[in-house]
């Protein structure tokens, strides 16, 4: 049961165009008040929150809980502490699990643990699998799976490769709404690869995955989202081209969007020198100028979303060489720090546009309500002190892996709490 | 005059390597190399130590070059041999080298299909690591080797002219010596097909050619890396036919430079592919000379590695 009075915080909620020093009065998670001096008779807790901010809840659209068959890199209920304490209240998790989300089964396996996970904290909505078993041959059972609760579709950690099925599946998908999220990816051309191929992998003696790998499968999509006239969605974009691609689909007015991860609008492959198997992921850390272009699409808008990819992966598995290792890091409780660190600090986007890349625009993706921050609503918010320093120190992550190539960077920004579901999570 | 140590603990590669240590391994083997003409060739320096082979990948000749040097100093050798990935056995390349090292090992020598395997184990272990070739990455005292016996041939290695031919994108042969030649001074070039060339290596100071008769006119040495027949026909080029046509190292070929060109070859040589039997086995070859180097440049890493801790 959250009961709680937030004094003074700086709420900003993109929905309701309302940016003020405010206080809110919630009451059995519900928003009771929004106003000036709201004072309150009764006992109830009282946070002061000068210098905060308060944010619609924040929604990662692209995080692997590896729950069910990987859960010695991930659980669900690790995964949601890991989101509450990243500033979270919502995930959509990839279908990438042991068995794969093919089946409703498995959706309402989820579902079911994400209500006990922090008592329902974390809202968590699947992203079903393309095709059964992500083999990439026949469709899912897409409308079973839509009405179970399937939030968008995706063969995630695979691309959607053959063209027939991709078109047909953008015109399944369209008779619920629900959007195809590819992870785009030529495969002939990224066999054996492990890292960006250019001058850094050239040196390093490492397989590589040309950027342009990327670039021919959005292209490919977006021909093929402007003939059947669907909604599709770039997962982690990581190329300039990529972005150019999907810059156009927008001038045409198509339905096409892209989320970013943090980390590829931070790290550039120089970074993978010296092989540490935490810079390893897929797609892989790419070029200055990819990386540039990405804060140029962050800034104009062509970048809808941030997203983290967080992909969980034990010690173990990442301590081996580096063409041997899995691909991925976690990511959700570096994201509003590397975010604001990079973007908000030196001016690339303003803290209105990185709460609408948090939090209003993944949701209009996905067809989910907006969060009002009015009274009558019930109280959805991540709370965020956006001028802490900190340094990253893994050992403190909840998630249940510590794969990061961010231990020890010292980034400003960071969540202080979240409320959602009548529940509430305070960061120590 | 060189430095009287290396600056590194471990010799990973020749990217970075300083150039005083590069002169100080090179003079340090001239001495080892004098040692081998003498009747008997042991010498005491790394008596009590004890060095283990860790070889993950089949390589005869780079490993008794090794295990020659060892013995010739005096070392207690361990050998290891564990062909394809460790991983795929169970045991990580970490608890095998933990393993190792729990044996009380002074010095590891690896060679792993893995680009960066040594630079890893150098961290989690205490002991010396010497590369003796990761992936496609380097292969440092292959590129040692290769330039003591340039050296030996032309006296120095500042502005010579040296052309590395064949697969350089799948070569630690190649990037070693280009790491390590420029860093010395001399003018390196590469030739092949377009396929076989990685992207922006011209970013590393290297020419890049097509054509092999190009290259001719221009250079002082060859070193003609050594093709991967299985790997690579059909998918890098068309066939070994059509390779030996345009790459392969003839003697008709050669014989247009108007003064003979030197040449190299790291072995084992697909003959009549990517280097003619009349070429390999001429006067200009000094690929037999390479292998006894080997042995005096592996010592003289050795002894320095040892003699730094
Ligand atoms: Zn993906």
């Amino acid at each position: 049961m959250v009961s709680v009075l937030l004094k003074n915080g700086r709420l900003i909620d993109p929905a309701t165009g309302r940016d003020e020093t405010a206080d809110i009065l919630i009451r059995e998670g519900r928003i009771e008040k929004v106003g000036q001096s709201v004072s309150t008779s009764g006992k109830i807790e009282v946070k002061d929150l000068k210098g905060k901010i308060i944010a619609p809840g924040f929604i990662d659209m692209h995080v692997h809980l590896r729950e069910p068959g990987f859960e010695h890199k991930e659980t669900i209920l690790t995964g949601c502490q890991s989101a509450a304490a990243g500033g979270f209240t919502a995930v959509c998790c990839m279908p990438n699990t042991n068995p794969a989300i093919d089946d409703a089964s498995v959706i309402r396996f989820i579902q079911e643990k994400g209500k006990s996970a922090l008592g329902g904290l974390v809202d968590i909505y699947p992203v079903a699998a393309v095709t059964k078993e992500r083999k990439g041959e026949t469709l899912a059972p897409m409308a079973e799976l839509s009405e179970a609760g399937a939030i968008a579709f995706s063969d995630d950690g695979d691309p959607v490769h053959d063209s027939e099925i991709m078109r047909r599946a953008l015109e399944y998908a369209n008779m619920f709404k629900k959007p195809i999220i590819q992870h785009a990816q030529e495969m002939s051309m990224t066999r054996g690869g492990v890292m960006n191929e250019g001058f850094v992998s050239t040196g390093l003696g490492l397989p590589g995955m040309p950027g342009v790998a990327e670039d021919i499968v959005v292209s490919r999509d977006i021909f093929l989202v402007e003939y059947t006239k669907t909604q599709y969605h770039v997962a982690h974009m990581s190329t300039a081209g990529c972005l150019e691609l999907v810059r156009g689909a927008k001038e045409r007015k198509m339905q096409v969007s892209c989320e970013v991860t943090p980390h590829h609008f931070v790290l550039t492959d120089e970074k993978v020198r010296g092989y540490d198997t935490n810079t390893k992921m897929n797609p892989p850390l790419r070029t200055k100028e990819d990386v540039e272009a990405m804060k140029e699409g962050l800034r104009d808008g062509t970048i809808d979303v941030i997203a983290t990819d967080h992909a969980p992966h034990s010690y173990d598995e990442k301590q081996v060489e580096y063409q041997h290792a899995p691909f991925g890091i976690v990511g959700l409780e570096t994201a509003i720090g590397l975010s604001i660190t990079e973007l908000v600090m030196k001016k690339i986007i303003s803290l209105n546009q990185l709460i609408e890349k948090f939090s209003v625009n993944p949701r209009r993706i996905l067809h989910l309500p907006d969060i009002r921050i009015e009274a009558g609503s019930p109280a959805n918010l991540t709370i965020i002190d956006p001028s802490i320093e900190w340094t990253v120190d893994p050992q403190q992550f909840k998630s249940k892996s510590k794969n990061t190539p961010f231990g020890g960077f010292r980034l400003t920004g960071k969540s202080v709490g979240v409320i959602n579901n009548n529940q509430a999570y305070w960061s120590a | 005059m060189a430095g009287v140590q290396l600056q590194s603990k471990h010799v990973l590669g020749l990217d970075g390597m300083p150039r005083e240590d590069i002169q100080l391994i090179l003079d340090t083997a001239v001495s080892f190399r004098e040692i081998l003409d003498r009747p008997i060739k042991k010498v005491p320096p790394l008596q009590g130590k004890t060095i283990a082979n860790m070889f993950f990948e089949s390589s005869t000749r780079t490993r008794l070059s090794f295990e020659l040097a060892e013995r010739r100093l005096s070392a207690d050798v361990l050998g290891f041999q564990s062909l394809g990935s460790s991983v795929s056995k169970g045991e990580t390349l970490k608890d095998t080298a933990r393993n190792i090292e729990a044996m009380k090992v002074d010095m590891v020598v690896i060679r792993h299909s893995a680009s960066g395997a040594p630079h890893y184990l150098a961290q989690v272990i205490q002991g010396s690591v010497i590369n003796a070739g990761d992936g496609s990455h380097e292969h440092p005292t292959q590129a040692l080797l290769d330039m003591y016996t340039l050296r030996e041939k032309f006296g120095k290695l500042e502005g010579l002219r040296i052309c590395i031919v064949g697969d350089i994108s799948h070569s630690r042969v190649a990037l070693s010596n280009i790491y390590g030649l420029t860093a010395m001074g001399a003018k390196v070039s590469v030739c092949g097909p377009a396929t076989m060339i990685p992207k922006e290596i011209e970013r590393l100071n290297v020419q890049v050619f097509h054509r092999i008769d190009e290259v001719i006119e221009h250079v002082d040495a060859l070193n003609v890396l050594r093709i991967q027949l299985e790997r690579d026909a059909g998918r890098l080029f068309p066939s070994i036919r059509e390779y030996h046509q345009y790459y392969g190292i003839t003697k008709q070929r050669l014989d247009k430079a108007t003064t003979p060109i030197t040449i190299m070859h790291p072995g084992p040589i697909n003959r009549d592919v990517e280097l003619s039997a009349d070429v390999a086995d001429s006067e200009h070859s000094l690929i037999l000379q390479q292998v006894l180097n080997g042995v005096a440049i592996r010592m003289a890493v050795l002894y320095l590695l040892s003699a730094r801790n």
